[in-house]
This record gives C-alpha cells, structure tokens and sequence, in this order.
C-alpha cells in the first residue's frame, strides 16, 4: 500500500516539478530571473514531496503503535482485567480478526464476545488511522506545492533555497550515524539497567555460575537461573588467544613478505587472494569448522589418545579419548584463519609506511634485508603493528558464527582448548533466539552481555586507532 | 651488533675465513626469514583452498539426483476425481514398486512401509497435480517419472552403504537390495537437481530448494541499497565537501570509524530492540533486516565514498569555481562524477559484506522455519547465510551436501558482485 502512495506522490511532485519550471520560464519573460528555471523547479518539487513524504512514514511506522494504545485505553473492563501480556495478546489478537484473520489464541466467555466488539473497532481505529494518515499526507503535498508555486517568481532565489535545503539534507545523512551510535548505546543500556535491577551487576560480572534457565514453575530444579558471565568471558578470551596465535604469526610474517620481498607482480597476485580470504561470509567459516576441522581434530586427538591409554601418560590418554567434535581450539583455529588477512593487510600498510630513508641507512651498513627487518623496520613500526593486533582482537571477540557453529555451549571456566566452552556471542544467539516472552531475564541478559561486549570492543578500538594515528603522525 | 662484529673482525684482523664462515651463516638467516614469509602466505593460500576445496567436494553432489520410473495403475477404487488429496498415493505407488519387484507385502505392510520411505515426500503431491489435471488418466495404467528420497539418493551417489550394524543404517537390508534391482532393471536416473533452485525451505531435504531464501535476501538487499547508498554517500559528500571543521565534525568522524568497528551482532540487538520492540515492524521480515544490514553498511560506504571524493583532485573544484558555479553545483556537477566509480566499488563490496552477514539477522527472528517465498518486504522470509546456518544444523546427512550447495551459491554471488566491482575499478579507474 505505501508503495502505491509513495508512485503516486513521486508522479505528482514529478507534474509539480515540470510545471514550476514551466511557470518560472513563462514568468520570467520580462524581468532576468535570478535562478535557472529548474531551481524553481525543484523547489516546488522539494515542497511537494518532502513533508507528504515525512507524513506517510511516520504514519505508517507509528500508526500500529496508536491503535494499540488507543485500543488498551477504551478496551471493555473484562479486558482491562486482564494482566499486561495477556491483554497485549487479546489486543493483537482482536487487530488479526479486525484485519480478517484468525486468532492465534482461544479466548472464552466474556472474552470472545468482547473479542468481535474490538475486532470491529480495531478494524475503525485501522480505517480512521489509514485515511486520517493518507489524506494529512496529501493536504500536505498540495499546500506544498500550492506555497511553492507562489513563490516562483523571476526575482525569487531558488538555487539558494534548493541549495541550502541539499545542504541540511546532507548535514541529515551523515547525522544518521551518530543516530545510530545514540540507539545502540541507548538499547543497550536501557535494557541492560532493567536486567541490573533483578540481576546485580557485581553478579553478573563476578558470578562464575552460567545457566540461565528461567524454571516454568517455581518448584523445578534450578528455577532461579544463574547470570554469572565469567565463564563466558574466560572462553571467550581463551578462543580470542587461539585465533591471534594462529593469525598473528601468519598474518605478520605475510606482510612483511609483501612489504619488503615481493615484487609488484607477485603482490598484485597474493593481495586479491587473501582479500578472498576476507570476503569469504563468516557463516562459511562456521560450516566449514564444523563439518571439516573439527570432525578431523576429533579424530586426530582421539587417535593420539588411543596411542597412549595403558602406557605412561595413560590419564592424558584417556582425556584425549574424550574429546568432542565441539572444543575452543578448533573455534580458535578457524577464526585464526579468518583473521589472517586483517593483520596482513593492515600490518603491511603501517610496514610500507616507515620511511625508506631507515632501511637505506641500516643498508648501507653492510646489514642483510632480514637484519634489517628485524632490528630497523619492526622496531619502528612497532606500535602501529600493536594497534592492528588490538584491533583483530576486537574483532575476535565479536565473532559470532564461527563460534556459533563450533565452540559449543557449555559454560565451563577452563583454559583447556580441547573443551568445549561458549562465548558472550554465542550465548546472544542462544538467548535470543529461542521462543521467550521479551521481558524475561533471560533476553535481558543478552543486553547485558551485549553492553559489556559493546564497551570492551569500543575501549579497543579507540586505543587501537590512537596507537596508529600517533604512529602515523611520527612518520608524516 | 652486525656492524660491531664487522668492525671488531676489521681491526682485531680476523682471518677472511672467519669472515666468510660469519656471512654464511648471516645469508643462511636471511634465506630462512625469507622462507617464513613465503610459508605464511603459503598457509594463507592453503588454507583457502582447503576451504573452498572442501566445500566443493560436499556439495557438488546436491546438483544432482535421482528419479525412479515407474508404472502406476490408477486404481479408480482408490482414487476420489473430486477429492484426489484423499488418496495415499505413496502407498498405491509403493505397492506397484514392490510388485515389479516381486515382493508379496506382509499382515503388518512393513514392505511398503520400507518402500515408501524410499520415495520421496514429493510423489503425493507430483501424483495428485498428475489426477487433478487429467482426471481421465485415473483406471489407467501409466509409467511416470518420480523423485526419490533423500536417503535413496544418497545411496545412489555412494555416501551411504550397507556397511554397519543393521539398526543403526538409515537403509535396511532389504531396502538396499530394492534400491540395487531398481538400477538393475534401468529404471534409476540421474538429472540436474532443478528443484534446488525452484523450491523452498522444507523439512524433508530432498524437497529443500534455496529459491525462498534467494528471493529474501534479494528484498533484503533492495532495502540496504536503497537506505545506505543515499544516506551513506549525502553523509561523504556533507563530511568532505561542506562541514565546516569543528567540534560537531570531528565527533561524527571519530563516531563513523568507531561503527564500522562494532560487532555485527550488536546491530542485531539494535534492531531487536528498536525496530521489533519499539517501532512494531514485523519480526523476521526483510524490511528489518534490510534496515540493520543499512546501518551496519552505512560506516563502509561513508569511508569509501570519502576517499573517492579525497582523490579528486582539487584543481577540478577551483576550476568549477572560477567559472561562476556555486559550491553545491561544483560538487554534484564535476567532483561526484568523477568520483562515482570509486564510489560504487566501495559501495558494491559493502553490499556483497551485508550478503554474507548472518549474526544480527538470527536476533531479529531470521531462523524461524519460512517454508515459502516471500511476497514483500514485510512477510517473513529466510535469507541465503542464514539458510546455511539452518540447514547446517539440521540432522539429516541430506542436508549437510545442501549446505555446502547453499553455500556455493551464495559465494557465486558474491564472487559476481565482488568481479563487478573490480571491473568498474579497472574499467573507469582514473589516475591524476
């Protein structure tokens, strides 16, 4: 439907926009108009469209909201007696049948006589909120168009109009971005200070017991959850470990092969290759640690074990006889993997920028590219290297397909990376996406759990991109 | 301490052996240093094989599957013209299979029990589609062409066997010795999988196809380019070209670069707790992701837009200016021109990062099970990676080859996507 208004509204500011322009040539005829007829043109076109436009979305983003509210405010008593997600159930559900659909619940009683009633005025709330919408956005567009069209006159300034409003359009677009920020941290925290409230954040924090399972009745074994995070971060910190022993080596050392071994050609070779390596979707990675290397790392460690219960190191052996498809190390692994071409290409920026004047220098002291590399380039560009690590970490620890797939669930507080443990990611995914009622514990918690994951990323990447900057700025 | 040894060696007038010994056994470092760069990138690479590698060998065989042909007769007995959904057609089917083969059905009818499971789920609905369009088929005796089950397929492509204790096998015994006379009597072919790509999610793998999720991700995708290109290129041009340099400049260039650095999930919890909970949009719909792959796409998009607009050079603006144009006119008439092919590389590869995202799609209800395709942006809907992410937990050993077939192709898309980009960046790449 709002497709149709929206063709609808784009035919008619396009009409608004040619007969303006129209009009300011015909009007122009005697006097030399200031702006060229098209600056009138679209200065109807932005009166025409624009308000009509902000009419129509938020009216078609807030009108479910009002029927509902207006719905609760006038409902019959037997409904207002209802508690609070029952109701907002009956009203839901009292909207479907206005709309012509079936209720998803049984409602006996008063209820399913009261439930026709609503359905009818749900349907009139719908109706009135539709066309009240519809025709405030068209009133809007004519009035628009209608001032617009007065002021197009030889001696009215529109490319100054139409310019300034382009320029407020854009000072709007890139304000989008700081709205962004102010909605992630303003999720987050609201719905994290609501979990705090039934969750202390010392215990949340402190806690070392993970089960939040929220008990049906209140006489199940382990009816009141526990919402200790620390087995969370210790596995998230352990696969973080794993990842960046497997990629910092490997991405490092690629870097400085590009940077000061290979030649043009066999740079514009490898660089697209490990940017594939980037461009491969995490979830990819996640199969692909699923159903290859952890299989494969099972089978390995289970023979190994095999090889040594009965001999000396006997409880190794059977240790090792135990290991899941699901453990840190393989999670760690392939993340490592991922990572490479992160630390690779960001290393290899900040070693081709130490100056060449230090390597001609260490050069012409007899010293070898390697003693170079080691004792002159590395050095300098120390820091900057330190900050790309810092920002791998980062993005380790917000991975969360990988992880998904392959680490496995259990919260255990261990630094063996043949266990399975879980990470603040994959227990996002866990609590969320379960069928729950929103306000429980259990999904507040993923706010908690994403607040804290939130602060930690952000607190890194802010050091990580002072690290390089300062570096840059030594160099420049 | 390299030069220390070469000055001590000069002056104390070390032998030129010496001298030779020490260069050796700095060359021999030299050279091992140089092999550790080749070996990580050669692990780099191998790994990358290893990975594509693997993913082909599983899911190659998803391309390809088997059908029995097979006689039916049409027994009017059994079969309602009006109500022919009334019919067990796997059973009438399964009974013909076991007669060609010669099988007498027991008290309990677990042959045919055992033969149906061979068939796939499909047949009923193949069978009644046949009666419904030519009713008058139904009392003769017909030869039709049906799909098999998925556990039957995979016996045929030789990734199941008879080995192993009986119970355990998804295929029994006397199953295998039907499924070895059926391909002896010729009846068994191979064919492109097309219902691959016509067909949607379901719960029995050899009726899933990848066509739903496709078509999702495609709405999803209209919905990112449609939000974040725009805003995401008025926000470069606001920050490169007109933002005066100040407080409020700096703190929205500092907020872009801390974006695109926030784990995509978080934007998942944005988009739970704004657009589902607070605005009421309908959970799972690609409206709502296409709104938090925007956002998340937003940061790549601003940055690359930027440095297309930074390698203008500044001579074309001054020129634009000397002759009378304003400062809007300079911009959208000479400088975005030539920085529009910079820009849609970097805006193509942003949108290929949002294909292949999953994360925040999970938290906003994505892997509820969407068995159709989807109408319009606000109807539920699946999406490529998240599909994967399904089916990659599924159970069933069918599943797993769709995966990795699900795979592939969401990987040729965005090997397209990715090939345009470097074919604009060659194709229009100026240097000044």
């Amino acid at each position: 439907m709002l497709l149709i208004y929206l063709l609808v509204l784009a035919v008619f500011s396009t009409a608004v926009f040619v007969l303006a322009r129209r009009a300011a040539r015909r009007r122009a005829t005697v006097v030399k108009a200031h702006s060229a007829a098209g600056y009138h043109g679209a200065w109807a076109l932005i009166w025409a469209a624009v308000p009509a436009l902000i009419i129509l979305i938020l009216a078609s983003t807030f009108d479910a909201r009002i029927e509902r509210t207006v719905l609760i405010a006038s409902a019959p008593e037997a409904v207002q007696a209802l508690d609070a997600p029952r109701r907002a159930a009956f009203i839901e559900d009292a909207r479907i049948v206005g709309a012509g659909g079936m209720p998803r619940q049984i409602w006996t009683g008063d209820l399913s006589t009261a439930l026709q009633e609503e359905a009818a005025r749900a349907s009139r709330v719908d109706g009135a909120l539709a066309w009240g919408g519809l025709i405030a956005a068209i009133l809007a567009a004519l009035i628009g168009a209608g001032l617009a069209w007065r002021q197009t006159r030889p001696e009215f300034r529109a490319r100054n109009r139409v310019e300034a409003f382009v320029s407020v359009a854009l000072f709007a677009c890139s304000a989008v971005a700081i709205l962004t920020t102010i909605g992630i941290v303003a999720s987050l925290v609201f719905e994290s200070l609501r979990f705090f409230q039934t969750v202390p954040i010392t215990e949340f924090l402190f806690g070392t017991q993970w089960s939040p399972q929220i008990a049906i009745r209140a006489d199940q074994v382990g009816s009141t959850g526990a919402f200790g995070a620390v087995p969370l971060f210790v596995g998230t910190f352990l696969i973080m470990v794993i990842a960046m022993l497997v990629a910092g080596p490997i991405g490092l050392f690629s870097a400085i092969y590009l940077a000061e071994y290979a030649g043009p050609k066999r740079r514009a070779v490898i660089k697209p290759v490990l940017e594939i390596l980037a461009g491969v979707p995490t979830v990819v990675y996640g199969f692909f640690a699923a159903l290859t290397v952890g299989p494969s790392f099972r089978a390995f460690f289970n023979w190994i074990g095999a090889q040594l219960v009965g001999g000396p190191l006997d409880g190794l052996g059977q240790h090792l006889l135990l290991v899941q498809n699901q453990m840190a190390l393989v999670a760690g692994a392939v993340m490592g993997i991922m990572l490479i071409p992160f630390v690779s290409s960001l290393s290899d920026d900040i070693i081709n920028a130490v100056p060449q004047s230090l390597r001609d220098g260490s050069y012409a002291m007899g010293a070898t590219r390697s003693e170079t590399i080691k004792r002159v380039v590395l050095p300098a560009a120390l820091p900057g290297i330190a900050g790309a690590f810092l920002l791998a970490v980062s993005r380790a620890i917000g991975e969360t397909m990988i992880v998904t797939m392959a680490a496995g669930l259990a919260a255990r507080t261990t630094l063996n990376p043949l266990d399975t443990v879980t990470t603040v990611t994959v227990q996002i995914v866990t609590l969320l996406t379960g069928d729950q009622e929103f306000d429980s514990a259990k999904t507040l918690a993923a706010f908690g759990l994403g607040l804290t994951l939130f602060v930690v990323t952000l607190i890194l990447n802010f050091a990580a991109q002072r690290i390089v900057q300062t570096y840059r700025e030594q160099y420049d | 301490m390299t030069d220390a040894t070469l000055t001590r060696a000069g002056a104390s007038g070390r032998s030129t052996a010496q001298l030779r010994k020490s260069l050796k056994r700095r060359h021999a470092r030299e050279r091992r240093f140089k092999l550790y760069g080749v070996l990580a990138i050669a692990i780099a690479i191998g790994f990358l094989a290893l990975l594509l590698g693997r993913i082909i060998e599983q899911g190659h065989t998803a391309f390809w599957t088997h059908t029995v042909q097979t006689e039916v007769y049409l027994d009017p007995a059994r079969i309602d013209p009006a109500y022919p959904e009334g019919t067990n057609f796997d059973q009438l089917v399964a009974e013909q299979q076991l007669a060609r083969l010669g099988v007498q059905d027991d008290e309990a009818m677990s042959a045919s029990r055992d033969m149906r499971q061979l068939m796939s789920a499909g047949v009923a609905f193949e069978m009644q589609r046949l009666v419904r369009e030519n009713p008058e088929v139904i009392g003769d005796r017909i030869t039709v062409t049906l799909p098999i089950g998925a556990d039957a397929d995979l016996y045929y492509k030789g990734e199941l066997d008879g080995e192993g204790e009986e119970q355990f096998r998804r295929l029994n015994d006397r199953q295998i010795l039907w499924l070895d006379q059926m391909r002896d009597q010729g009846r068994i072919q191979g064919q492109f999988n097309t219902g691959l790509f016509t067909r949607s999610d379901s719960t029995q793998p050899e009726l899933a196809g990848v066509l739903g999720a496709v078509v999702g991700s495609a709405l999803m995708l209209l919905v990112t380019a449609s939000l974040a290109l725009p805003i995401g290129v008025g926000a470069a041009i606001y920050l490169e070209e007109f933002a005066p340099k100040g407080r409020i400049t700096d703190i929205i260039e500092v907020n872009i670069n801390n974006l695109a650095a926030v784990p995509s999930i978080v934007y998942g919890l944005l988009g739970l707790a704004v657009f589902i909970n607070w605005m009421h949009l309908p959970r799972s719909s690609p409206l709502v992701g296409g709104l938090v792959l925007a956002l998340m796409a937003l940061p790549t998009v601003i940055i690359a837009t930027r440095s297309a607009l930074k390698a203008v050079p500044p001579s074309i603006r001054e020129a634009a200016l000397a002759m009378g144009a304003s400062r809007t006119q300079a911009v959208f008439h000479h400088v975005l021109p030539l920085a529009m092919p910079g820009v849609m590389t970097g805006s193509i590869i942003a949108m290929a990062h949002a294909l292949g995202e999953t994360a925040p799609l999970l938290l906003i209800g994505m892997v509820s099970f969407v068995p159709g395709v989807p109408e319009a942006v606000t109807s539920p809907s699946s999406a490529l990676p998240v599909l994967v992410f399904i089916w990659e937990n599924a159970s069933e050993r069918a599943f797993h080859e769709r995966t990795a077939a699900a795979i592939m192709v969401l990987l040729v898309f965005m090997i397209i996507m990715n090939a345009a980009a470097i074919y604009l960046r060659r194709r229009f790449e100026r240097r000044w």
